[in-house]
């Protein structure tokens, strides 16, 4: 076991008690408010433009706070989030099928195989509601129905149909309702915009998060920017593992930089695969490409009942196929939540009964909904992402089933916050994907959209107001030591990474640290391969800082200046995963080890010992601040989908 | 099979730039142009040379980061993104021109990467609807008939990577600028605001250095996202209709 050691536990302060459905309620009224006037005297920091730093800065700045934004991107309107697919959930209940916010609360802790704070839960589906309704008037065009009202459909892992959708691109549409607003406050000079510039550290002063070191990618001027509080919505950490449905330009150096100044980072160890990606083609693949949850709702997954089976799939009949989800999980059928569908496809292919190259694939078959509704009918609904399925394999899924296998998606741990969603650090904020606060070991289908627009537009601009009414912020200045050598040691990392002059590329490091966490921190994990994966990792980042080489200069746009700091923070990033996943000895949700299953082989979670968030500070060695989940309401039980 | 590609490389603004050839060998049809310019930036890399810089992120054809002029055509031979362009829309041994977006309005800042940020000034001028958050009425109190949300939604997918200013022997910016006019206005939510939004964003398109429109069509032929030549029929019209009133 690598050295850590067990610090104090910690707790969330900021969470009323009371009856759950209150609890908001109360915060907002018990939170401080900045009058008016004085709002514009305070600058707030808000880092990534996606749909949660996209709402929040927008929120604030129609607040009167005077927000100067950062994104790395060339426009705000390219972070990310702008690749979601399926859709958005919300209690509604327009349907009529049973639905609310105690069932959308239930539903999210359970799919977080109850690892999540249910304080925070209950909050979340209460604000669902109320994002619809802003979207809708900001203009984003969801799917409707003839009668002119909104459309909705059903995601994994429930059975009420609460998710609202804009055809395959939900995200994009959602996140430039979100870059529209920003839009409006940047002409009305409520946000000051710097687009491609990075966030590369953070300034603490007087125990206070007051400023970030940012560099321009364009001219490569590195600066310091100070505020009053700091707000990052930088996203998660899914590139660490180099294959990923994340962006190439997702990274985890903000997060990391605020960890490494005292922010505590939470269950590193929660990842999540999704189970619908292409299967990739090649060792030329740069990153792998997602098929919406959505299409599982008329999808059918299978695959053949023999071993190895070399027939095309329309060759195989109807009795030699293995439609394993819905043999095993008859009430969820091919619902099931992603941990669960992810780890039924890689059993399945282990076995030997995977289809395509390598056997890495599953069929997700639409012959039996283009029967049943029409081609135009599923064309309406799924079109933009057959398409994109035919572009990317050259085979159309109109005639031939598609073939899928799990990918890294999605990162539920993060910084760790209290429900104000502020971490350890006093005035820094961590909002959407890269806090950790909602989604548990597991994320369903349709949240993170959620909660993103919900920590952005309606959670963090009532938590904010508390801590600047505190006030007490002395004046700070850019000239003074403490700031300036958090500037002087990001210049001395630039220089550095220049200087090494090796031999191999950013993206060599890169694609052989991703490849080792994927084999032995991926869909399942083990003791063993964590101890093999953590001796190797000191090793691999030793090999970097000789190795690598970085050509060009620090004064230019240098792309591969900026690969390189983001892929030395990974090689950190990636030895507290490790550390924390070997330290969670039981399997939940997405963190499966294989010590711990059942003879059916689902995860086994171990409530007596680990029914906790494990929140990491930073130091020579790792220290585990434990912070106790309690489930008044939702009782932990072994969950089942069958 | 084997390309050759003659890639525009400039240091910066000032530098003027020049088409630089470079073999590439042993590649497979699966791949995507830009995982072809990975792979020669992994070359190069190894060689001592500079990597060539290019815009590119989701690479899955939705965030509009990347996109370069191949043999002329922006975005290359199909109507998609560069990232969603695979390598067996070619032929082994072609010889491939690989250029930035070129235009007044996208000043190339090095290599293949071009300075969009006239878009983003665009929306601001008007690309919205003026609802702080918190002010938004029950998402049902408006419905919005079926084929007014299918017209919004049609426009609003455009993702602003700027082909069809690339495209435009113009260089101009209407089909961009018409989306986002026609997704709002056919929509009740954007109607309060339908005159001094299409005022607006022209005005900010026209001081942008872009270039007028003379219907050409070539936007509409390389829109990887399928804006149709109608909005800038509807851009037309509303802003006909909105000088009348208010100008």
């Amino acid at each position: 076991m690598p050295d850590y050691t067990t610090g104090a536990p910690i707790a969330d302060r900021k969470a009323p008690d009371g009856p759950i459905e209150d609890r908001w309620d109360t915060r907002r009224f018990g939170a401080k408010l900045v009058n008016p006037a004085n709002r514009r005297r305070h600058r707030i920091i808000v880092v990534g433009t996606g749909l949660a730093g996209a709402s929040a800065g927008a929120t604030l700045a129609e607040q009167g706070y005077h927000v100067v934004q950062f994104c790395f991107q060339d426009s705000p309107r390219r972070a990310h989030s702008v690749a979601a697919q399926g859709g958005i959930n919300a209690a509604k209940n327009y349907r009529n099928d049973g639905d609310s916010v105690y069932r959308l609360f239930y539903d999210t802790v359970k799919g977080g195989d109850f690892r999540s704070r249910e304080s925070n839960v209950y909050r979340l589906a209460q604000v669902s509601t109320q994002i619809i309704d802003q979207a809708v008037a900001q203009g984003v065009p969801f799917a409707r129905e003839y009668g002119g009202l909104l459309d909705t459909r059903s995601f994994g892992g429930v059975q009420v149909q609460r998710t609202f959708y804009a055809r395959g691109q939900t995200g994009q549409q959602l996140l430039l309702g979100a870059y529209q607003a920003l839009s409006r406050q940047i002409d009305a000079g409520g946000v000051e915009m710097h687009a491609r510039t990075e966030m590369l550290d953070l300034v603490v002063a007087g125990g206070r998060a007051r400023g970030i070191v940012a560099r321009d990618l364009v001219t490569g001027e590195v600066r310091t920017h100070l505020a009053d509080a700091v707000v990052l919505a930088t996203g998660g950490y899914g590139n660490v593992f180099f294959l990923s449905t994340n962006a190439k330009g997702s990274n985890a150096t903000a997060i990391w930089r605020a960890h490494k100044r005292g922010a505590y980072f939470a269950n590193p160890c929660f990842t999540q695969i999704h189970p619908t990606c292409i299967p990739r083609s090649g060792e030329h693949q740069s990153k792998l490409t997602l098929m919406s949850e959505s299409l599982r709702n008329d999808g059918r997954i299978w695959v053949p009942k023999q071993p190895r089976d070399e027939r095309r799939p329309s060759e195989i009949p109807e009795s030699e196929r293995d439609y394993y989800l819905e043999r095993r999980y008859p009430s969820f059928g091919n619902l099931v939540p992603r941990d669960i569908a992810s780890r039924a496809a890689k059993n399945v292919c282990d076995a030997g009964y995977g289809v395509g190259p390598g056997g890495l694939g599953v069929y997700l078959d639409f012959a039996d909904a283009i029967e049943r509704l029409g081609r135009p009918a599923v064309e309406a609904k799924y079109g933009n992402l057959f398409e994109m399925y035919e572009r990317i394999t050259a085979e159309n899924p109109y005639e031939v089933p598609m073939r899928i296998y799990p990918a890294i998606h999605y990162t539920m741990g993060g910084l760790w916050v209290d429900y104000d969603l502020q971490t350890t650090v006093p005035g820094l904020f961590a909002i959407g994907e890269a806090n950790f606060s909602d989604h548990g070991a597991n994320r369903l289908g349709a949240s993170a959209l959620m909660q993103g627009l919900a920590d952005g537009y309606f959670v963090l601009p009532a938590t904010l107001n508390d801590y600047l009414a505190g006030g007490g912020f002395e004046p700070l200045d850019t000239a003074d030591a403490a700031v300036r050598s958090v500037e002087t040691e990001v210049r001395e990392r630039l220089e550095r990474l220049l200087s090494v002059d090796g031999t191999r590329s950013v993206d060599s490091f890169h694609r052989e640290l991703g490849h080792l966490l994927w084999e032995h921190c991926g869909m399942s994990r083990t003791a063993e391969g964590l101890h093999k994966a953590l001796e190797r990792i000191p090793e691999l980042r030793a090999e970097f800082w000789r190795d690598v080489r970085v050509p060009g200069s620090g004064t230019e746009l240098n792309q591969e200046l900026e690969k390189a700091g983001r892929v030395a923070d990974f090689f950190e990033l990636a030895e507290l995963l490790l550390l924390d996943a070997l330290v969670r000895d039981e399997s939940c949700g997405g963190h499966f080890r294989e010590e711990h299953q059942s003879d059916g082989g689902e995860a086994l979670r171990d409530d007596e010992h680990f029914s906790h968030v494990a929140a990491w500070e930073y130091g020579e060695q790792p220290v585990l601040h434990r912070e106790t989940l309690t489930f008044d309401h939702v009782h932990p039980t072994q969950r089942s989908y069958t | 099979m084997k390309l050759t590609l003659r890639v525009w490389r400039q240091s910066g603004p000032e530098d003027s730039g020049r088409l630089v050839e470079y073999p590439v060998e042993d590649v497979s049809p699966d791949m995507s142009f830009l995982e072809l310019l990975d792979l020669l930036n992994e070359r190069l890399i190894e060689t001592g040379d500079e990597p060539v810089a290019f815009d590119h992120d989701c690479r899955e054809g939705i965030c509009g980061s990347c996109g370069v002029v191949i043999n002329g055509r922006a975005h290359g031979p199909e109507r998609t993104t560069t990232c969603q362009l695979h390598l067996r829309s070619f032929r082994d041994g072609d010889v491939l021109d690989v250029e930035p977006w070129r235009a007044r309005g996208f000043p190339v800042v090095k290599d293949l990467v071009v300075d969009r940020s006239a878009f983003d000034r665009i929306i601001q001028a008007g690309g919205y609807v003026t609802v702080p958050t918190g002010s938004a009425p029950e998402a049902h109190a408006t419905p919005v008939p079926k084929p007014d949300a299918d017209l919004a939604f049609d426009n609003a997918t455009c993702i602003g990577c700027g082909a069809c200013v690339a495209a435009c022997p113009n260089g101009s910016a209407m089909l961009f600028t018409s989306a986002k006019v026609t997704h709002l206005n056919a929509l009740p939510q954007g109607g309060p605001e339908r005159a001094q939004r299409v005022l607006d964003m022209v005005d900010t398109m026209d001081a942008e250095d872009f270039g007028g429109c003379t219907n050409t069509g070539e936007c509409v032929a390389s829109c990887p996202k399928g804006i149709p030549l109608a909005s800038i029929n509807t851009l037309n019209r509303e802003f006909r209709k909105a000088a009348r009133t208010r100008r």
